[in-house]
């Protein structure tokens, strides 16, 4: 008997049942407090909506096999530029979203192909080899939005200064533009259907992929690549295919992210966000080799739910400071140091 | 014949250290470009010389063992910081109060680096992307102990350097009694150039350290677990332990030349001065001409010397060019991360054609 439970435990995942502990408490703590029930709810949706695209974008990445796509800034970027772009054309609404998404998946294309090649020089150290590509072309983009010939009021500082504003606001573009679109509110429960319809979507898709031939034939690639080869399987064409994926929906995910926010972020912003994405999908059961829709979904509402609980929890407990930010450094960075010790094999 | 063979030897030489050679190279375009005072340039390299040569030398010990580049030597960073808080709360101030703090640093770090080298260990294969996420998880925690339990659990009262409501430690601490405490025993000043004197022969002295301890039969082991794991493990070596040993030496070296960077620069900014210390350390030994599997002295000593070069003189260059300083700042993160990035990656790539040809040999 308690071997079972101890084999459910493990297949289950240590993780996976510290974060429901801790975030059971979180609740029983809101309830104590008598904190907004229905605000809450509604933050955990809106919050884990926005932040669904870029967890999703780790799938791909992982069951190509080029593990956890650390240079997920390379697929942001993409969206950022797309944005940046059809603000420029001075689009409004829908027309801004699309073109900005068509703009930003045909960048996204492009830059996915050149980091797929890199990944597969460096195979096995895709993880940090992704992680400071995706810093650099960050802190190059810098240069980018700081010399940029921009000449829309809407993203250029009013006076004074060069360069794009560090954040732009979408007031006039796409703000909100998922979120309310079929926004419900039930009981003060608000349930932005637009933008989980916009994320089913988004899953499907990549599950029918995952389904299709080309996706069996990535997955095999991915999991075992020797056994690949011998099929007659291009293993380094599934994981170009797969890296190409996971910018898009890198590129798409940002514009969700933004839309949601109301904000556009450049400069230095995207350089961390791919930290998030890997701990919601880890925290959902994922691993370096392993990673379903599943894991997706449920990784990002716990992960999101944490934080969107204890940011008022912990406020109430000590008003001063930012627990709940360092309570979010500890858990995210913990959760993928877990996940790095539990490759195993190495050389 | 001898000309040939002279210029075959320039080619090779150059070809063998191409990363620094591009690295000296953009540092003359970026001067010339600048304007810059060569006098102005070399008083503030020695300053920084002096500031970060420790730091980076922390890191060749876990390259001759195998564990590539220790982007945790952050945690030795953080080590030197809480042994700083300690010093300052406790007033002790001058050599006496930089004595103390890297007395009090070693337990810290040598525990810190002990816990390291066990999550390193689980990450065989793995180490540099652990070591860098495991800086960014201490981080949390360190934010945790200097937030909250300072004040909060553990009971302190300082109003100089603690947060006004008494839990906490503020966000930029004075180090007023520990300014130059190191730099000034002997320091050499004309003009606007100062040479830290001593700061350089204790650097120097833990340098000779290093190369000493890597010629005993410790250093040996640990260079033979660097070769191969597998040869060191059936030859009977501890490769584990030995391991762990690297990491300790590594995390209380940086320690230490945290303490060193601080002193000289007389402001503890308590969440920030340690973030940085990984990144930097790391672009200025690669740039240097290392590897992840060879890493000297020398080429520690020419790499800082280079990458803080290039720090100052990109913003000028960035000024003269587009009129726009922080161009030039931004271009400078670019290439602290590009770098890292493209050395890292030529040497995975390298090793997998060597592993492609080792394949097809069989």
């Amino acid at each position: 008997m308690s071997q079972k439970i101890k084999k459910f435990l493990d297949k289950f995942g240590y993780t996976r049942i510290i974060i429901i502990l801790f975030l059971i408490m979180l609740f029983i703590a809101a309830f104590a407090l008598e904190l907004q029930t229905d605000s809450l709810i509604s933050g955990i949706l809106n919050r884990a909506g926005m932040n669904m695209i870029l967890t999703l974008a780790m799938v791909p990445s992982i069951q190509s096999g080029t593990g956890l796509n650390f240079g997920l800034s390379v697929g942001i970027l993409c969206g950022v530029l797309g944005a940046v772009l059809s603000i420029a054309m001075d689009l409004t609404g829908w027309q801004a979203f699309l073109i900005a998404n068509g703009l930003g998946i045909v960048f996204a294309i492009i830059a996915g192909y050149i980091y797929g090649l890199l990944l597969n020089r460096v195979k096995t150290q895709e993880m940090l080899i992704g992680t400071y590509a995706g810093f650099s072309v960050v802190s190059g983009m810098c240069m980018f939005w700081i010399l940029a010939p921009f000449k829309s009021p809407k993203m250029i500082w009013p006076y004074g200064g060069r360069g794009l504003r560090v954040t732009v606001s979408l007031e006039d573009t796409f703000d909100k533009i998922l979120n309310n679109f079929l926004l419900r509110e039930y009981n003060g429960i608000e349930v932005p259907w637009g933008l989980y319809a916009y994320i089913i979507l988004l899953c499907l898709a990549v599950w029918l992929f995952s389904r299709s031939k080309t996706g069996i034939a990535m997955q095999t690639a991915g999991s075992n690549p020797r056994f690949a080869e011998s099929c007659g399987i291009n293993v380094d064409g599934m994981r170009i295919i797969g890296t190409i994926l996971s910018t898009v929906l890198g590129a798409m995910g940002i514009l969700v992210y933004a839309q949601s926010y109301g904000f556009l972020q450049l400069y230095n912003a995207p350089l961390y966000m791919a930290f998030p994405a890997v701990a919601a999908i880890l925290i959902g059961g994922a691993s370096v080799h392993k990673a379903s829709i599943a894991h997706v979904i449920i990784g990002t509402f716990l992960f999101q739910a944490l934080l969107v609980v204890a940011l008022p929890v912990t406020n109430a407990v000590l008003p001063e400071g930012n627990l709940s930010e360092v309570v979010r450094i500890i858990i995210s960075n913990g959760i993928i140091v877990y996940a790095l010790t539990r490759i195993g094999g190495g050389e | 014949m001898m000309g040939k063979q002279s210029s075959w030897n320039i080619k090779k030489t150059v070809s063998t250290n191409i990363v620094p050679v591009v690295f000296t190279v953009l540092c003359l375009v970026g001067a010339i470009i600048a304007e810059a005072s060569p006098f102005f340039l070399l008083s503030s390299v020695i300053t920084r010389l002096a500031r970060n040569l420790l730091l980076v030398f922390s890191l060749i010990i876990p390259v001759v063992t195998g564990l590539g580049l220790n982007f945790g030597i952050v945690l030795g960073a953080m080590a030197a910081q809480i042994a700083l808080i300690a010093v300052v709360h406790w007033n002790i101030t001058g050599l006496g109060g930089f004595t103390v703090a890297a007395l009090l640093s070693v337990p810290i770090s040598i525990l810190f680096g002990w816990l390291t080298g066990k999550v390193l260990n689980k990450a065989k294969g793995n180490e540099m992307i652990t070591s860098m996420m495991l800086g960014f998880f201490a981080n949390g925690l360190y934010q945790l102990l200097f937030l909250f339990i300072l004040g909060g659990v553990i009971p302190m009262k300082n109003d100089t350097i603690m947060l006004p409501s008494g839990i906490g430690i503020k966000n930029t601490v004075s180090l007023k009694g520990l300014k130059y405490a190191l730099d000034n025993v002997i320091m050499i000043s004309h003009d606007s150039l100062a040479i830290p004197v001593f700061t350089f022969i204790i650097t120097a002295l833990l340098a000779l350290a290093i190369r000493f301890l890597l010629q005993t039969k410790l250093g040996q082991e640990l260079r033979c677990v660097g070769q191969d794991m597998n040869i060191a493990a059936t030859s009977g070596i501890d490769v584990d332990k030995m391991r762990i040993i690297a990491v300790i030496l590594s995390t209380v070296l940086a320690a230490w030349g945290q303490l060193i960077h601080l002193q000289n620069i007389g402001i503890l900014q308590t969440y920030g001065s340690h973030e940085q210390v990984g990144l930097f350390a790391v672009a200025s030994i690669l740039i240097g001409g290392a590897s992840v599997t060879k890493a000297t002295i020398g080429q520690a000593v020419l790499g800082t010397f280079l990458f803080h070069l290039l720090f100052i003189i990109s913003p000028m260059a960035g000024q003269k060019l587009v009129g726009e300083p922080q161009v030039g700042e931004y271009f400078r993160a670019f290439v602290a991360y590009g770098v890292i990035g493209v050395s890292l990656g030529l040497h995975a790539w390298q090793k997998q054609q060597a592993r492609k040809n080792k394949l097809e040999d069989i």
